[in-house]
């Protein structure tokens, strides 16, 4: 189903998507409409233009395809599916999601993939094509999120990345490790056999936006994962 | 040998005559306080790990026990006293940041203790509950402003989710995991018979408790541990809690080491790893924030579930409400400092924030003033403590109250204190098996169900005595109260008279 969303609020929208049997929709004249796809389950949605905040918040296994850019908190406590940004993204981008896979060809903003969870086989993905601002994996605590630095000179993440980390992993693509970062964070050079631990989801980003597996993956990256011997504890006796 | 600057704060006095040794007590202890001496061919007990839950006392067949106060004192001293001494020593010895549980033991003024409240005389004569109708049915939500009629004289109104409480009374914020699952089942089953709602907490919704979504808050933290659609989709409303009264500006931590297989699988986390609950959510740094976190959840839920916005009550409060109540939530619930927690930093429980009533009496008048109360529902918390209290808060302005201290007194809780060691001997606070079976379901339940129509018939005695027979007739009539040895400006605040004017 194709949906102009000129003039059409986010309830509008969402009750369109929800109550239509058709399993896909493009959406266009997008432009701020936000909670887009909210909890949304077995569908697909193609978004030409701007989507407002909260895109596919609690999104339980849908696809939102985003031909444009998307603004903050996309993917907030999502739990299953996939978002794919053709361009940049804002704040808190992923925020305690549980599974599924987002991709960002460009870059997004502060505190992207907050509080980000696994549990059994549910494992989120979060993959960056540029670079990312400050807090990035602010208490990460499962899953794997990638910031790859496709054209950007330096180190693609911004200040205090991995503040309360805890579980999970980063992979850095940079030729320096991020600066400041917490003793309770481990950061080393990523092994080949780590890389190619990460392959498939450097292929599905190239899958979607175009660029050569072997050529990101044969630049340096820095691994990121919460330093066991040195975790987040506040020492407490009992009063 | 170091020095042991500890001393017991209890005494375990047993009466040797009486006592069959049938080592009941010992069996009860998850403290390890009793133990039968063989040699001496009789119990003995150490006193060190004794936090005076009662449990032993409770279930001595022969009545032997008795635990009573330490009379070992520290040199009296008004302001070094003998707490304050103890902590000191606590902290030098352990470098440790004192923890407690449960609300603050200080002594900080009730004022639902200063407030009485009013009755009929003579005119507009009191009403007997018993042969008369009352009415304690509640409904939480916004309130619709204008009523249009079409031709046929047909009435239309904007109509939003809502609440409806048979009692104005809920059960409080309790996560599976600072209780355990017979608790909580406890709690659901007493909710569902009361036609009222009890509260998830943030810890998720376990698989075998969503046959009691109807009856059920979804609670939704900083931490998003268990949600997803189906969560939110399972109760009847969503709380978003952004603070709590026993610990504002404090977030939670339970420790992976009580992240067991059930707590995991609710939680949705894997077992063993630590539950952090940051004090702030990151993605609200302002009411529109937070508005957009209450639409999210509401276009999730298909604008099925009323949003319910938690806030502890601090110093400005009132300025806090107001914006809640423009952030699109349909009720704010305030948490008094008094309010109880499985665990909270000691300096926090007993110095952060202010008491529910002044809170309930700011956020009330300021609602009034803006013109916005009907926007929303207010329920209050911390420290609800009898019927008595439920009365005077809806008479201060409160639509319901939420109740969790006293749920855990009828489920047998004896205000130990001790709810962080994880060691509940009355299988409350606690997720050892063998300690979680202790608490039967069925009685809990039941006596749940008994505390709260005991009140309810007592809030119908009190609204009869004034001549009043319906709980929105009593709702923010603060001329039903009156304070007693309160100074002009809480008098102000709370909207009341003195008694005698």
């Amino acid at each position: 189903m194709r949906i102009d969303a000129r003039n059409h609020g986010y309830t509008e929208l969402n009750r369109v998507i929800r109550a239509s049997s058709d399993e896909k929709f493009q959406l266009v004249n997008v432009l701020g409409q936000r909670y887009i796809g909210a909890g949304l389950s077995g569908k697909e949605i193609m978004i030409e233009g701007t989507p407002g905040n909260a895109l596919g918040a609690y999104l339980n296994g849908s696809k939102i395809i985003v031909h444009g850019n998307a603004q903050d908190a996309i993917g907030d406590t999502m739990n299953d599916g996939a978002i794919i940004v053709h361009g940049n993204c804002g704040d808190t981008t992923g925020y305690a999601m549980r599974s599924g896979e987002i991709y960002v060809q460009g870059n997004a903003g502060y505190r992207v993939g907050i509080h980000m969870k696994s549990y059994q086989d549910l494992y989120p993905i979060i993959v960056i094509g540029g670079k990312v601002g400050d807090f990035l994996g602010e208490y990460q605590a499962g899953g794997i999120i990638i910031v790859l630095g496709i054209g950007v000179e330096g180190c693609p993440v911004g200040s205090f990345c991995g503040t309360g980390m805890h579980g999970g992993e980063m992979f850095i693509r940079s030729e320096t490790a991020p600066v400041g970062l917490p003793v309770q964070v481990c950061c080393e050079k990523a092994t080949d056999e780590e890389k190619q631990s990460i392959r498939h989801y450097v292929e599905r980003f190239v899958k979607h936006f175009g660029n050569d597996v072997d050529d990101l993956l044969s630049g340096t990256f820095f691994k990121l994962t919460p330093n066991s011997a040195s975790p987040y504890k506040q020492l407490y006796v009992n009063n | 040998m170091p020095v042991n600057y500890m001393n017991p704060l209890f005494e375990v006095v047993r009466d040797h005559d009486k006592c069959i040794k049938c080592r009941v007590c010992e069996r009860q202890c998850a403290n390890e306080v009793h133990k039968y001496d063989a040699e001496l061919d009789r119990m003995v007990s150490d006193e060190m790990t004794c936090v005076d839950c009662q449990r032993c006392v409770c279930l001595c067949p022969v009545n032997a026990l008795k635990i009573r106060p330490n009379e070992n004192r520290f040199r009296d001293n008004a302001n070094w006293n003998q707490q304050i001494m103890t902590e000191i020593y606590k902290q030098a010895d352990s470098g440790g940041v004192l923890l407690s549980a449960m609300g603050t033991p200080k002594e900080y003024p009730v004022y639902w203790d200063k407030i009485l409240l009013n009755a009929s005389q003579v005119t507009n004569p009191p009403i007997d509950p018993l042969r008369e109708p009352m009415e304690t049915k509640t409904f939480l939500g916004k309130k619709s402003q204008a009523i249009s009629y079409d031709e046929n004289g047909k009435a239309h109104y904007e109509k939003t989710p809502y609440l409806e409480l048979d009692v104005p009374i809920m059960f409080s914020a309790m996560s599976f995991g600072s209780i355990s699952k017979n608790a909580h089942e406890s709690l659901a089953r007493a909710a569902t018979e009361l036609g009222t709602y009890y509260n998830t907490g943030e810890g998720g919704l376990h698989e075998d408790f969503y046959k009691y979504g109807k009856n059920t808050i979804c609670q939704v933290a900083s931490g998003r541990f268990g949600v997803f659609k189906g969560y939110l989709d399972a109760g009847a409303a969503i709380e978003i809690k952004m603070g709590q009264g026993a610990k504002p500006g404090i977030g939670g931590h339970l420790p992976g080491m009580k992240i067991n297989d059930e707590i995991s699988k609710t939680r949705m986390i894997p077992k063993g790893t630590d539950a952090i609950s940051p004090a702030p959510h990151h993605d609200i740094y302002s009411i529109e924030d937070l508005r957009q976190l209450v639409f999210s959840l509401k276009e999730a839920t298909n604008w099925e579930k009323p949003v319910i916005v938690k806030i502890a009550a601090v110093h400005n409060v009132a300025a806090i409400a107001s914006g809640v109540a423009r952030s699109g939530a349909d009720i704010i619930a305030i948490d008094g400092f008094r309010g109880g927690t499985g665990a909270a930093p000691t300096r926090i429980r007993d110095n952060v924030g202010i008491p529910i009533e002044l809170a309930l009496a700011s956020v009330d008048s300021r609602l009034r003033d803006e013109g916005i109360r009907n926007d929303v529902s207010i329920v209050v918390g911390g420290s609800i403590r009898s019927a008595a209290d439920v009365v005077k808060a809806v008479a201060l302005g409160a639509d319901a109250c939420y109740i969790a201290t006293a749920a855990l007194l009828s489920m047998g809780c004896h205000l130990c204190r001790s709810c962080n060691t994880g060691k509940c001997n009355w299988g409350i606070a606690t997720q050892r098996a063998d300690l979680v079976k202790r608490l039967n379901p069925e009685v809990a339940s039941k006596r749940l169900v008994n505390l709260v129509t005991a009140w309810n018939h007592e809030i119908k005695e009190m609204m009869g005595g004034m001549g009043i027979n319906s709980i929105e007739a009593l709702r923010g009539n603060r001329l039903m109260l009156r304070g007693v040895g309160l100074n002009p400006k809480e008098l102000e605040i709370l909207g009341i008279q003195h008694a005698g004017e």
